[in-house]
């Protein structure tokens, strides 16, 4: 089928099989490589991009359910100006080895998007990617960090 | 197997890993640690002055880092040792991976392979190590590994910072007509105080390229230090934040195809039977490659290739491993104890004539076999031209990984290029060859073309190089006064590291002891009068591997719980009576009592919690840990862990914070959920679901003290994971009434 995306701002329009999840669209075909592959079963939260503003894991999304819809990656998080939440990851020094974080930053994007002032609870909610390097004490204190410099 | 130069370098390598070896740096020429300034790459604006650093005209001054970057630290923590004699301005210190050469050769790593105790300077382990050190330097193996990356670099990459400086100073002198003596290294200038003039290091740069380094070099008192000790911003999180940071996976080529693949699921395996027809058309399937124990299959995206797969059966032969269940292993292990001594890696006094009468204690623990589960599953991209091999993956020994390259594709190692990207997880899962062999011969049936093969979690989670699973048995007595008299501890288990090597190199004869079996249960801090530590290899179907600090991973476990258990016996406090046992190593007990008042040890807790605590030294680091802990509907719930670490010489204090957070969470992971489970001689689980992992929910509060002991550096990858285990254990025992002497908790609980 043909498949017309909007991926950080710009318009893509390709020729694919329906099943085809976005993450492999993204990487393979896109080469969008900031978004990864993690479990492949939506459990791991490596792969979450924003669909229409919402959180979504794009291991198990078919390309055919987000046709027409607007998609961004951590590489259009902040590309204009870093993000509130990049800018804590980094005074937090958050990331290790690195390769959860931008599904981490994109989950926490979506969650001050719906809740600008998170309390922990709400965090322990909404945070459910896996990070093998254990930085979920850096990653909530810098959510809370950049909701106090946004809030 | 032909034999290259390359190999027989390494034969010598594993006699010596095999053997027993420890290293020092002091007999070298100093300006050997420099090596040739031409092993740089180079832009145009750029200039190397060494081996180790390049100066370009802005002043970027850009450090080759000889170690992987895997979260731990080292793209930041290296070239702090470097900037910090060279004088440069932080803010222009860069990293980039450094070329194979043997000038960036990990000379601690082979040194701590030695089965001798760390802190004998006695004669006869003085005179192994002047002898071995030679060795050691020839070798130049580039293992990422043993947490051994600051303490080996802790030199030579200083000394390249301090003649790059000498250097500099000397160019500035002759352009200001000056001695050197009246000039200062000041944020990337040379400064002349006197005048008030300087000059950039970017402007100096070719003049002091053409000058020949010092003969020795002089460093920085400690008290004279800019960056050292400071908590400065790592080098690598801007691309980790915005999605630029490359991993292996992360390679892309235009036009270059994807490989997915399934691995005979009893190790040992044989691949059988497979319906081609079928696989080949599948959408984007662009080829099928059967290997002897695998299936490939190639596809436009990765997905196409994996989805392609899924959707048939692919028939193997069982391996030498069909039957065998995680249960049988541990009776395996009790066997070989019943049968074999093994090998005494410790024996001080007559531990087996004290424990012959009454009043023994007795426990038996146990360890179950663990997966890394590295985020990044297990990956790499190969191309292959016509006498030339180009090679991408995350990986802990890129000169080993290459001359296995080169062997397999029959070329020599020069002829292989082999990059480093960052890793999305190590912990000593890529010092293996395996996923590097299986993209090499994916590719060879691809030829022209790029090729990425990266495992699904499943084939991850599945064809591992294991932590192997331990069996441990103590025997010990108490004097009157409540203090140890006799230790005897007997570990079961394979030994790991001639799995490795075997792995990696078949052919070479491998045997002796194997120093990491013990580590962590032999020459312990404790002042024991009679002391015996025995290991006995057993071998098992199952591929163990190199898992975050090793031996210590499961020896901490069973030594520090055992100590609780002696401390019970004892009517002592668990922290009163390690210290009593401590006497002489006021590094330890220095540690300990921080941990005392920064955990408020002695003040009583809500009811239902209880606080745990474990001691441990690994890679010449010491750690304590405090655990508070409750249980709640039947699972163990970890609230609040103090961390109190001894490493010496602290080069970023945030960095070693991050890693005993990182470590901990490993080790508590481990201890609540691990468990590969075996079944007919297959590993039964295959995603996360069903391998958990620690989630920021289950997170406990974790502060951490830095003590800056001045003492020679030690590891921090590794020291932090060992300590939680026993710790969090000793505080459920003590909540439940009853030793729980194996892991992981939850499961021991439900029993």
């Amino acid at each position: 089928m043909n498949v017309s995306l909007r991926i950080n701002g710009q318009a893509h329009t390709l020729e694919t099989e329906p099943q085809v999840p976005l993450l492999w669209i993204l990487r393979d075909v896109l080469h969008l490589t900031g978004t990864k592959f993690g479990c492949g079963i939506a459990a791991c939260g490596a792969c979450t991009v924003h669909v229409d503003g919402r959180a979504m894991r794009s291991c198990t999304l078919p390309v055919s359910a987000v046709d027409g819809k607007e998609i961004t990656t951590i590489e259009g998080l902040g590309a204009a100006r870093l993000h509130a939440l990049q800018q804590a990851w980094i005074r937090h020094q958050v990331p290790q080895c690195g390769y959860c974080q931008s599904g981490m930053l994109m989950a926490a994007a979506a969650l001050l998007a719906e809740h600008p002032q998170p309390d922990d609870a709400t965090i322990d909610r909404a945070m459910t990617n896996i990070c093998r390097c254990g930085t979920y004490q850096r990653v909530r204190r810098a959510i809370h960090d950049a909701a106090g410099q946004s809030g | 197997m032909r034999f290259a130069p390359g190999r027989r370098r390494f034969l010598v390598a594993a006699g010596v890993l095999g053997g027993g070896l420890l290293i020092g740096y002091g007999l070298f020429r100093e300006r050997d640690l420099l090596g040739s300034p031409d092993l740089l790459p180079v832009e145009a604006d750029e200039i190397a002055l060494n081996a180790w650093l390049k100066v370009a005209a802005d002043g970027r001054v850009t450090v080759a880092v000889p170690r992987a970057e895997m979260g731990q630290g080292v793209y930041t923590a290296l070239p702090m040792l470097v900037a910090e004699e060279l004088g440069a301005a932080w803010a222009d210190v860069h990293a980039e991976q450094a070329p194979i050469d043997k000038v960036y050769g990990n000379i601690t790593v082979m040194a701590d392979a030695a089965p001798l105790d760390p802190h004998d300077e006695g004669i006869m382990a003085t005179a192994v190590r002047w002898t071995l050190a030679r060795a050691g330097r020839v070798l130049g193996v580039q293992v990422t590994g043993g947490s051994t990356s600051v303490r080996d670099a802790w030199l030579p990459m200083r000394a390249a910072g301090a003649a790059a400086r000498d250097m500099l100073v000397r160019a500035a002198a002759a352009r200001l007509e000056v001695p050197p003596e009246a000039l200062e290294a000041v944020d990337g200038r040379i400064v002349h105080a006197a005048s008030g003039r300087a000059l950039a290091f970017g402007a100096l740069a070719s003049e002091a390229a053409a000058l020949a380094p010092p003969e020795r070099f002089t460093f920085r008192p400690p008290q004279a230090r800019r960056l050292l000790g400071k908590p400065l911003p790592r080098t690598d999180v801007p691309a980790k934040v915005d999605g630029s940071a490359r991993f292996g996976c992360d390679v892309r080529h235009a036009g270059m195809v994807y490989a997915a693949i399934r691995i005979a699921p009893v190790f040992g395996g044989a691949l059988e039977r497979f319906d081609r027809t079928a696989l080949e058309n599948s959408p984007g399937v662009i080829g099928v490659i059967p290997l002897a124990d695998a299936l490939a299959v190639v596809g436009r995206t990765w997905w196409h290739a994996e989805h392609a797969l899924a959707a048939t059966t692919v028939e193997f032969s069982p391996g030498p491993g069909a039957g065998t269940s995680h249960e049988d292993l541990f009776a395996r292990y009790a066997e070989a104890l019943a049968a074999d001594d093994g090998f005494a890696y410790e024996d001080q006094g007559d531990a087996r004539g004290a424990l012959a009468g009454a009043d023994v204690l007795r426990a038996e623990y146990r360890a179950p076999l663990l997966a890394h589960a590295c985020m990044e599953p297990m990956n790499c991209t190969v191309r292959l031209g016509d006498g030339t091999a180009e090679i991408w993956c995350g990986n802990q020994a890129p000169d080993l990984l290459r001359l296995i390259a080169a062997d397999q594709l029959g070329l020599e190692p020069e002829q292989v290029t082999l990059h480093t990207p960052f890793l999305g997880g190590g912990f000593g899962r890529r010092a293996e060859p395996d996923f590097m062999r299986y993209a090499i011969a994916i590719a060879q049936a691809v030829p022209d073309q790029t090729v990425q093969l990266l495992y699904s979690r499943e084939q991850d989670l599945q064809h591992d190089t294991y932590r192997p699973p331990v069996l441990s048995r103590f025997a010990a007595r108490l004097d009157g006064d409540g203090r140890i008299a006799a230790w005897h501890n007997r570990i079961a288990g394979p030994s790991v590291s001639q799995a490795t090597i075997g792995r990696a190199f078949p052919d070479l004869p491998l045997g002796g002891p194997d120093k990491t079996s013990a580590e962590g249960a032999a020459h312990l801090a404790y002042a024991v009068p009679d002391r015996r530590v025995e290991h006995t290899r057993v071998d098992i179907p199952v591929p163990c591997g190199f898992w975050r600090s090793v031996g210590h991973s499961y020896n901490a476990f069973f030594t520090e719980c055992f100590i609780d258990e002696l401390a019970a016996a004892a009517g002592a406090d668990p922290l009163a009576f390690r210290l009593a046992h401590l006497a002489a190593r006021p590094r330890e007990s220095a540690v300990l009592r921080l941990l005392e008042s920064a955990s408020a040890w002695h003040e009583s807790l809500p009811a239902g919690r209880a606080r745990g605590l474990a001691l441990h030294e690994s890679f010449h680091s010491i750690v304590g840990q405090v655990a508070e802990v409750s249980i709640a509907d039947g699972r163990v719930v970890v609230h609040r862990v103090v961390c109190v670490i001894d490493c010496g010489e602290v080069v970023n204090p945030d960095i070693v914070i991050a890693q005993m957070e990182s470590g901990i969470v490993f080790g508590l992971t481990a201890a609540l959920y691990g468990e590969v489970r075996l079944d007919d001689g297959r590993v039964t689980q295959g995603n996360f679901p069903d391998y958990r992992m620690l989630t920021l929910k289950e997170m406990p509060r974790i502060e951490t003290h830095v003590i800056a002991s001045g003492a020679e550096p030690g590891g921090v990858g590794e020291p932090g994971t060992p300590p939680i285990a026993p710790a969090v254990t000793n505080a459920v025992s003590r909540l439940l009434r009853r030793r729980v002497r194996q892991l992981p908790l939850n499961a021991a609980l439900e029993s």
